[in-house]
Order: structure tokens, then sequence, then C-alpha cells
């Protein structure tokens, strides 16, 4: 994004209300500064980004570090509850918070299709700074390159983030053991179905919003209670059932969750009925699953309902011994079954 | 949700699972076979069998479409894209049935096939209109239950004199499939049919009769909520108890004994009966399958592409064909679970949301763990 020199002398000409990304954007040039330093310096605006590097340079704390990396594909790129800016900013501060830490920067790195509205990419990178500040993270290093038109879908994101993990702090996938309780923070599906809703061929009476959120503020009030967490996972794509079957394979154990125990909306219920998908395996934004002690559970539920985004917070199941690793789900109807892995994608049924 | 969780209710589950513990004769058992994929799906994905005792067993049955569809349609349907370079509109449950050579149509569209994942037939009419100078082929697959849709489709393509627009028909008839399992030269022993739903909206059951009266087989038209074959198996049970064969309806919220005579009017009025038509399980069966009449043939891509009939072979040890006649079961099959499974599927049980392979292996295989067998 840099490789400009004082990127704040380059604001000029850019017209954003009607003009669209062209291959001089990408070039390397004088055009390329203005783009920069006119959108993504002047909204994305801090100190480090400022320093107009090709690399952002800083002081490290002493600990434990962590990093991640998401690249955001989204279609469409506007959402009923979002857009791939802000998308792009909670996906990857919570990839990077799931790890107990707390988010410090970020880095964006942009592909740009030629003819794309400036005006449509100042709207992404506004919300893209609003998310990275209610985050209380900065975007200190990023990227331009600009593809022909029909060889991009307008806009790709892909971030990277690195954060500190406090002292004591030991979550990972593979440290789920039988007996820990298994935590979800709120109602499964919505990112997933408010998705599908938007386009063009799949509305629904009823908007279903997007739960994109961050939820470093959730984690960091669950760490309070305790540090004594042993997985935490946010269950994007696949949904929740893919993130179960991930941590019964990494921490080689079963799990048991009661199906009348997960949270879900009506509106999402029905969008699946009527569509023939499995809420379980519907993408989540702003939901996280915590696997602890069995002791800590009601403790840490409680502070999680009482989290905005905590508020719907359940205990769905446990953790139990499992040579086959299965999850295995308690049915509202009082049979039991497998919860999967995700094959292929959720498609609808023809009949 | 109103009018879908009154159907999963756990205590009304509990009722009928103890009347049926109550009812069900311990001294012989009943094989029930359920038509359907949507309800194979139900009885795993809601665990209906572990509220049953082990005297009454469920025979997954062929109502799959894309399950029975004989692999070479879909090699045509690759050569379509290939071949004609056509816009092929399919219902995505068709994407990763495997083809002949390794094929698919999901690896046809990775190497540059234009095939649209759609969710009606307006959409392929759509399709059609916005690109007039290719042509469309929509891949019209499904029993009766789809089949008033296609037709509609086609009659709006008519009077729209939309040229580049065309269907690749392969609706099948549900009592064909029927007479076919209970014609079979080794037929499977069924006691009784869980019979089809959502078709039945649209044949009535009275197209059942004939099996009830002709085989002595008691049919329950059930609905695909667990309490719908729940009450269902009941309901067979009783008619076995009594030494009855009926045709019983559960699911009179929706279906009613003629059906519904306007979409059976449409599709007399553009189908008509094939001679004969390949089903996969099944075999080649006379008067199973529909086509286009001749008033209507300029919408018919086999014509209008002259498809050749291919007649491919299922993979070595798949067990599919016995899967769809209910000879087999799913864990009879040596493949499940080693080389095919929902990732890689080597047969089209295991690639349907609604065939019995995947059904069981998504679902169903903790009780196999639970009994240190592969049991379904």
């Amino acid at each position: 994004m840099t490789k400009t020199g004082d990127i704040r002398q380059s604001r000029t000409n850019l017209d954003i209300r009607n003009g669209q990304v062209n291959l001089s954007h990408g070039s390397g040039g004088r055009a390329m500064a203005q783009l920069i330093a006119s959108i993504f310096v002047k909204h994305l605006d801090n100190e480090l980004l400022r320093q107009g590097n090709d690399q952002a340079l800083f002081n490290v704390e002493a600990g434990r570090m962590v990093m991640s990396t998401d690249s955001h594909v989204i279609t469409p790129l506007f959402f009923p509850g979002g857009d791939i800016g802000s998308l792009a900013i909670h996906g990857t501060v919570n990839d990077v918070v799931m790890s107990g830490a707390k988010p410090l920067y970020l880095s964006a790195g942009f592909i740009l299709e030629e003819g794309y509205p400036l005006a449509e990419l100042e709207k992404i990178v506004i919300s893209m700074a609003a998310a990275a500040k209610q985050a209380g993270t900065a975007v200190i290093t990023g990227d331009t390159k600009v593809v022909e038109r029909g060889k991009g879908d307008g806009v790709f994101i892909n971030t990277c983030g690195i954060g500190v993990v406090p002292a004591g702090v030991n979550i990972s996938g593979n440290r789920a053991q039988a007996g820990d309780a298994i935590i979800l923070s709120g109602s499964i599906g919505d990112h997933g179905v408010a998705i599908m809703s938007s386009r063009e061929n799949l509305q629904f009476a009823t908007t279903i919003i997007s739960d994109s959120a961050s939820l470093h503020n959730l984690v960091a009030d669950m760490l309070d209670v305790t540090k004594d967490i042993h997985c935490l996972r946010d269950p994007t794509r696949g949904g929740l059932a893919t993130s179960l079957n991930e941590l019964a394979a990494q921490s080689a154990v079963g799990m048991v969750i009661e199906e009348q125990k997960i949270p879900i909306k009506s509106a999402v219920r029905a969008a699946c009925e009527i569509l023939g998908l499995d809420p379980l395996y519907v993408a989540n934004e702003g939901k996280l699953v915590c696997i602890c002690p069995a002791e800590h559970a009601a403790s840490i539920l409680t502070t999680m309902q009482q989290n905005p985004l905590g508020k719907n917070a359940a205990i769905i199941g446990k953790v139990i011994s499992d040579d086959n690793h299965f999850v295995q789900m308690n049915t509202a109807f009082g049979g039991q079954r497998i919860v999967d892995w995700l094959a292929g994608e959720q498609l609808p049924r023809i009949c | 949700m109103k009018y879908i969780d009154e159907f999963r209710e756990h205590s009304l589950a509990q009722q009928l699972a103890n009347a049926i513990k109550q009812e069900a004769d311990n001294n012989r058992t009943y094989r029930l076979m359920e038509f359907c994929g949507g309800h194979t799906h139900a009885i795993f994905r809601y665990g209906i069998q572990d509220l049953l005792p082990d005297n009454v067993e469920f025979i997954h049955g062929p109502g799959c479409p894309v399950c029975v569809l004989p692999m070479g349609r879909i090699d045509n349907a690759i050569e379509l894209v290939e071949q004609h370079d056509v816009i092929l509109c399919i219902y995505a449950d068709l994407l990763r049935v495997p083809a002949s050579l390794g094929k698919s149509l999901l690896k046809a569209k990775a190497s540059g096939g234009d095939i649209r994942m759609i969710y009606s037939t307006q959409d392929a009419l759509k399709i059609a209109r916005d690109n007039p100078n290719r042509e469309v082929v929509f891949f019209a697959i499904g029993f009766e239950t789809t089949t008033p849709p296609t037709a509609v489709a086609i009659k709006q393509a008519s009077e729209q004199g939309l040229k580049n627009f065309s269907i690749f028909c392969n609706h099948v008839l549900t009592p064909s499939a029927m007479q076919a399992i209970l014609d079979a030269p080794e037929p499977v022993s069924i006691d009784g049919f869980l019979g089809p739903s959502h078709v039945s909206t649209i044949i009535g059951s009275q197209a059942y009769e004939i099996f009830a009266q002709h085989y002595l087989k008691p049919i329950v038209i059930a609905g695909f909520e667990p309490l719908d074959v729940m009450q269902s198996s009941l309901m067979l049970i009783r008619q076995l108890n009594t030494s009855r064969h009926q045709v019983e309806n559960e699911y009179t919220r929706a279906v009613t004994r003629t059906g519904n005579v306007k979409a059976q009017s449409l599709m007399n009025e553009v189908f008509c009966l094939r001679d004969e038509f390949e089903w996969r399980g099944l075999g080649l069966i006379p008067k199973s399958a529909l086509k286009l009449r001749a008033n209507y043939a300029q919408f018919d891509a086999e014509l209008r592409f002259q498809l050749p009939a291919i007649k491919a072979s299922d993979v070595k040890g798949c067990e599919c064909p016995a899967i769809l006649r209910g000879a087999k079961r799913p864990v009879d099959c040596k493949l499940l679970g080693t080389v095919c499974t929902p990732e890689n599927p080597m047969g089209s049980c295991m690639v349907s949301s609604e065939g019995a392979c995947a059904a069981y292996w998504s679902y169903g295989r903790l009780r196999g763990a639970r009994t240190n067998k592969l049991s379904a």
C-alpha cells in the first residue's frame, strides 16, 4: 500500500464520487499513490501507517505473540449487518483472540478489480477503519494490486493480525479433555443465512442480519473469570459442526451436544428449513465456542451473558472419551445422531 | 416455528415410541421400506431408529432422484457442456455425482464448463433470456414433485418464443419404481411401505391402491417430519397385525386421494411416457419416465443435440444398485467408509443428501460404533 515517499502529499485529483479503479491504481505510480493517500491512509490513518514505508516498524512486548491471516472473497460485498471491510477486520481479530491474545496490529492487502467504483471502495475502507478502531487495533501496513476487469470479483481483501497472549493463558485446540463443558456464545447460522438471503434469488420477508463482530471484549471478559480455558474457536465456514469436529480431532476426544440447548433464531431456522440446510453447518462471524473445565463453566457462562455479544450464550454439551472422536448429538426429538464433518457445500435439496 | 416444531415434539415422539413398543409383536419382524430419501434422511437425522424396538426395521428405498439417475445421463450432461458449449442449469445435488472416467459436473465446471446452480426452473428461463446468443439447457430431474415446475417452464418458453432454451429430461415416475421393486426376480422381503409424501401431493394416494390390492402390501403415505415417520410406522404395524393391506394416508395435511389435478393435467399436457428408461439399481423399466410431447419437442435437448444413449458401468464393488432396491444396506457395501465417503463418493447413494449411504454415514454410524458393528 505504501512505497510512496511522503504519501500525505499525494492526495490530489482523485474523483472518488464518480471514479473507478483502473490499472494505473496498481501500477506503483502517481495514481496509486493518490489512491492510497485519498482512501486508505485518509480513513485508516494512524502513526505507523503514516510512516509510509514498505513495512511498519513498532516495538514488541515481552511474552508470546500470535499471528493469523485470512482472505476475504465474499459475495455480495455489502450484506445485511456488514460488508467485506468490517468482516475482514472481525475475521482476523477473532482468529487472533481465539488464542486468548489481545489484538494489536493488522495488515490489509487489497486486490481490486478494474472498474470497481471508488466510492464503493471508500465505503469499504471507512467500514474497515471503524471496525479496527472498535476492536482497539490499527491497520499499520498494506498493499494494493489491481487485476483486469473480469479477473476478480470487485474487491478481495487479505488481512493479517498479530496479538499478545497474556501470561498464564494456554488456549489451544488440542487441550479439550473428557469432562470439559462446551459453551456456545449465541445463536448459530446468522451470517450464512444473511449472505444467502441477500443474494438476488433468495429474498426472505424477514431481514436476517449477519452477526459479524469482533469478540475481543468477550474473550477478555471470559479470561477475567479464569485463565483456565482449554479451547476457543470461532465457528465460521462450516459452522458449529465443523468447529466441534476440528476440536474433537485435535484433542482426540469425543463430544456430546444437546440439540435443544443450541440457540438459533426462528428466522434462521425457517430459512434453513426452506433451503434444506442444517444450521449446524451454516457460517457465523461473531460467535465462539469455549471448552473449559466443568467447574468453571457456570461462572464463565454468567460473565458471557453479561456481554452483548454473549447474552444468548449457553452450555450446549460436554467432552467425552471416544476413540472414534465422534461429535454426537442428542436430538430434540429424543434420538441420537452423529454431527459429522461437512462434506462439500451445503446445498438445497431438489425435492 | 409454527407447523414445524409440532412435528418434532419430544413428548409426542415418546408416546408414539411407547405405542409402537406395545403393539409390535415380539414374535415377528416388521420390514418397512421407506420409499423416499426424505424419509431416510429423517430416520437418521432425528435418530428415529433409537426410539423403535429392534424388530421394526427400515429398508431404504429408491426414492432419491439423484441416486436412481444412471451414470450415462451425467455423461450426457458433461457432453452438453464440453462438446456443445451450452450453459447447463442444474440443481446443485447433481454436481458431485460420479460420471464415467472419474468425471463429474463439478470437475467439468472447474475445467471451464458453464454450469450454473439454480433454485428453480424460473432461474433457468431467466438465464436463457439474459443470454440470447447461448444455448441454455435445464437438467430436469426428479419424481412427480418436480415435474410440474418443469412443465410450467416449457409452456413459458413456448409462449415467450425462447429458441435458445431446452431441457434434458430425466423426470421419472414413482409407481413404476415401486412396481419394479415388487416384481424383481429376487424380490426383497418387504412387509409394507412408507409411501412418498411430496410426490403424493401431486399424484394422490390412489396411485398406490393397485399395489396394496395386487401385492397385498400395506402402504401408508407418510410425511417427512419425524413424527410423521413414527406415526406412519405405527399405522403400518397395526395393518400388519390385523392382516390388512390398504393405502392409508397419514399425511392428510397435504395429500388427498386424487392429488393435485391441475398439476397432473399440466404434466399430461407437456409430457408423455417414454417406452423405457434406465434406473440405477433397477435397470430398464418400461413406461417409467417422461419425455416431452411432440408439440414441445423443440425444447428437448436430447433431440436438439442428438445425445446418444450411454451405457455406463458403476464403480466395481459399489453396492448402490442393490441398496436402491432395498436388497442391501449401506453397511453391506465394502466401499462404505473406506474408499467411499461423502468427500470421495464412489456411488450416487453417497452423493445425494437424500441417499441412504450419505444419511447413514453422516448421521447413523454411531449405532454401529455402539454395538461394535456397522449396522443401520
